[in-house]
């Protein structure tokens, strides 16, 4: 019977004042809806920023890094004959570089073999100049097992014409980014001549134009099958230049990058420390929601702090009263803390509902048309676990908001009351 | 004088300050069971504090005192929250009701705090003291509303609804017109006939005259008792 008598009289206490009840909870309900407006939308942000960037990058990227290997040195072996000298050679001249993976067969075997890997698709990539009648451009032309790289990277949802298959069906096939077909203005069949660093010319058929939705990618990039660079590098089938992997689990891309790096003895990068930009943008967009929204709260909870420090100063008689008849420090602390609380909890369950229909509204709301994006409306996630965080954000902060004054209301010395 | 409900010995009240002002000085009491007791002098005499003394709010005291045979100096805050809410019933100069409640609400509150009966007895006890003081049929107007001389007889219900031990009153007719006294008085008057303890703080004479004992204070002392 304790619990409830305390609780009629809060009860009470909090509807005479309706006004100022409501105004108390329409501040928790502001803070709450915008904390969850924000870490959707920017979530969703972050989610769409992602999504796309990852669309073209691999979990983890294989490859033989630029490293020249100065321990053989032609004047040191023809000086070496006597022990006792020391050979420096000062600044010297690279000479052999390769820029291919040794036994690459080997290594992918492996790595299909490895429990974390999802689809390995190995590339021999290499920097081009696309012509077609006098325009000439500067490229990179990616030999892909087109299979695994349309698996890897969904290229048969990206394709603008033609099929990542058609490549394969077509004699010297080549899939041209969309830019890059646009500003050669050439069209699925065209004809267009490729040549290589080492000026080796070879004729390829656009077979299909594919579209990343980065102008990064869509402006150089072309694709055809592993032989066809290999060709064209005058190289035999090994030359395999990078390895790319996709990974079951996104997450475990760092360690395993590592682990892959160091067994292969090959430069091993994980799309976090490829794209760190990814990473960073992610990181102060998080920060930005939680800075605004604790702010949010924390001015939420000073309004409520102000509120009931008002109402316990115009109550002092009444906790007199309730003192004198018998209800213990602890009883009046119960009675004002739990009004605090219900204008927390209220304004919670009101503040995740105005969060979630703002969230809605955004996600209805068409994002202006560019030329490459691929966004319709502004990208909003909903996860149950944010408006859990929001719900429990908002009960903390009443509670803590609450708690000095009702613990002064406890602390009143009810004598001092009566006898002024 | 019957078994004492109320014993106080060498109470001694300190006021803080740069020059402690000693309030009470040397109190020793007893109320027996059923008395009606009124404490009379000039304002600035410490009849007030006394019986903040008595009451138990006030615990910052030297000496000792026993209310229905428990040592009440000494307990702990909440012990004594409890004890008031059994045994003490407060009825002070300015009624103080809590506003926003309605009449049977306030009288039936402390008896809630209680919580030895269920609300339906507590609430068919509220009805029965508020017919006593004739008051039933205001009992579910908001206690905001009434006149003074109706609080007073609202603040009267509520002290009495736990049955309590002793009957507090500080000052209740201070406050009000001289019809309205007379009704208050009248109630003290037929409470005290039913048996009850009641130890009352007044300026009063008239108010005094009626009861079974008054207790004189001058400068924190108790200088006469008259029985009567």
């Amino acid at each position: 019977m304790k619990l409830p008598v305390n609780f009629m009289i809060s009860g009470t206490q909090l509807l005479s004042r309706k006004k100022q009840s409501l105004i108390a909870m329409l501040g928790v309900m502001f803070g709450i809806a915008m904390f969850i407006f924000m870490i959707s939308f920017m979530k969703g942000v972050n989610k769409f920023i992602e999504d796309t960037m990852l669309a073209a990058i691999p979990d983890i990227h294989l490859y033989n890094d630029i490293r020249t290997d100065y321990n053989h040195s032609v004047a040191a072996s023809w000086l070496r004959q006597d022990p006792s000298k020391v050979i420096v050679v000062r600044h010297p001249r690279p000479s052999r570089i390769h820029l291919n993976l040794k036994d690459p067969y080997r290594i992918i075997a492996d790595l299909k073999a490895t429990p974390e890997v999802a689809v390995v698709s190995p590339l021999s990539s290499t920097q081009v100049f696309f012509n077609y009648g006098p325009v000439q451009l500067n490229g990179v032309l990616d030999g892909v097992d087109i299979y695994a790289e349309d698996r890897i990277f969904d290229l048969g949802k990206k394709m603008v014409s033609g099929a990542p298959e058609d490549l394969l069906t077509t004699d010297k096939g080549i899939l041209l980014g969309q830019g890059l077909a646009d500003k050669l203005n050439v069209i699925k069949g065209d004809l267009i001549t490729l040549a290589s660093p080492a000026g080796a010319v070879m004729r390829f058929r656009v077979a299909g134009t594919f579209s990343f939705g980065m102008s990064a990618v869509d402006n150089i990039k072309a694709y055809t099958t592993l032989s066809g660079v290999q060709q064209l590098l005058g190289k035999d089938h090994d030359y395999i230049t990078d390895i790319r992997v996709r990974l079951r689990d996104l997450t475990q891309a760092k360690s395993t990058a590592v682990l892959l790096g160091r067994k292969y003895g090959y430069k091993s990068e994980d799309w976090e420390t490829t794209n760190p930009s990814i990473k960073t943008g992610n990181m102060i967009r998080d920060t930005l929601t939680w800075v605004v929204s604790i702010t949010l709260l924390t001015v939420a909870g000073f309004g409520i702090y102000n509120i009931m420090n008002m109402v316990i100063s115009s109550k002092m008689k009444d906790i007199a009263i309730l003192k004198a008849q018998g209800f213990s420090g602890k009883d009046i602390l119960q009675i004002f803390l739990s009004q605090s609380l219900v204008i927390g909890v209220l304004g919670a369950i009101f503040g995740l509902g105005l969060g979630y229909a703002l969230s809605y509204g955004m996600s209805r709301v068409p994002f202006p048309q560019g030329e490459i994006t691929s966004l319709k409306y502004f990208p909003v996630v909903f996860e149950t676990r944010h408006y859990l965080l929001g719900a429990a954000f908002g009960v903390l902060t009443t509670f803590v908001a609450g708690v000095m004054p009702a613990r002064k209301a406890g602390r009143v010395d009810p004598v001092a009351i009566l006898r002024s | 004088m019957n078994t004492p409900i109320l014993q106080a010995q060498h109470l001694d009240k300190f006021f803080p300050g740069p020059e402690p002002f000693q309030v009470l000085k040397d109190i020793t009491l007893s109320i027996g069971k059923g008395e009606f007791i009124t404490i009379i002098g000039k304002s600035g005499c410490g009849k007030s504090s006394l019986l903040y003394l008595l009451s138990t709010l006030d615990t910052d005291y030297k000496g000792n005192l026993s209310i229905n045979g428990t040592r009440v100096t000494g307990l702990g805050e909440r012990a004594l929250s409890r004890f008031r809410n059994e045994h003490i019933g407060f009825v002070f100069q300015f009624h103080y009701l809590l506003p926003e409640f309605t009449v049977l609400q306030n009288i039936m509150i402390p008896a809630l705090r209680l919580g030895k009966l269920s609300r339906e007895a507590i609430e068919a006890q509220a009805m029965t003291k508020m017919k006593e003081m004739g008051i039933d049929d205001i009992a579910s107007k908001p206690s905001g509303k009434l006149s003074g001389g109706q609080q007073q007889r609202v603040a009267i219900a509520r002290a009495l609804i736990n049955n309590p031990g002793i009957i507090m009153a500080d000052e209740p007719t201070g406050n009000l017109d001289s019809i309205n006294t007379k009704i208050v008085f009248d109630i003290f008057h037929a409470l005290s006939r039913q048996g009850n303890t009641i130890l009352a703080v007044t300026h009063d004479r008239d108010f005094a005259a009626h009861s079974d004992r008054i207790i004189e204070m001058v400068d924190g002392r108790i200088t006469a008792k008259h029985s009567q």
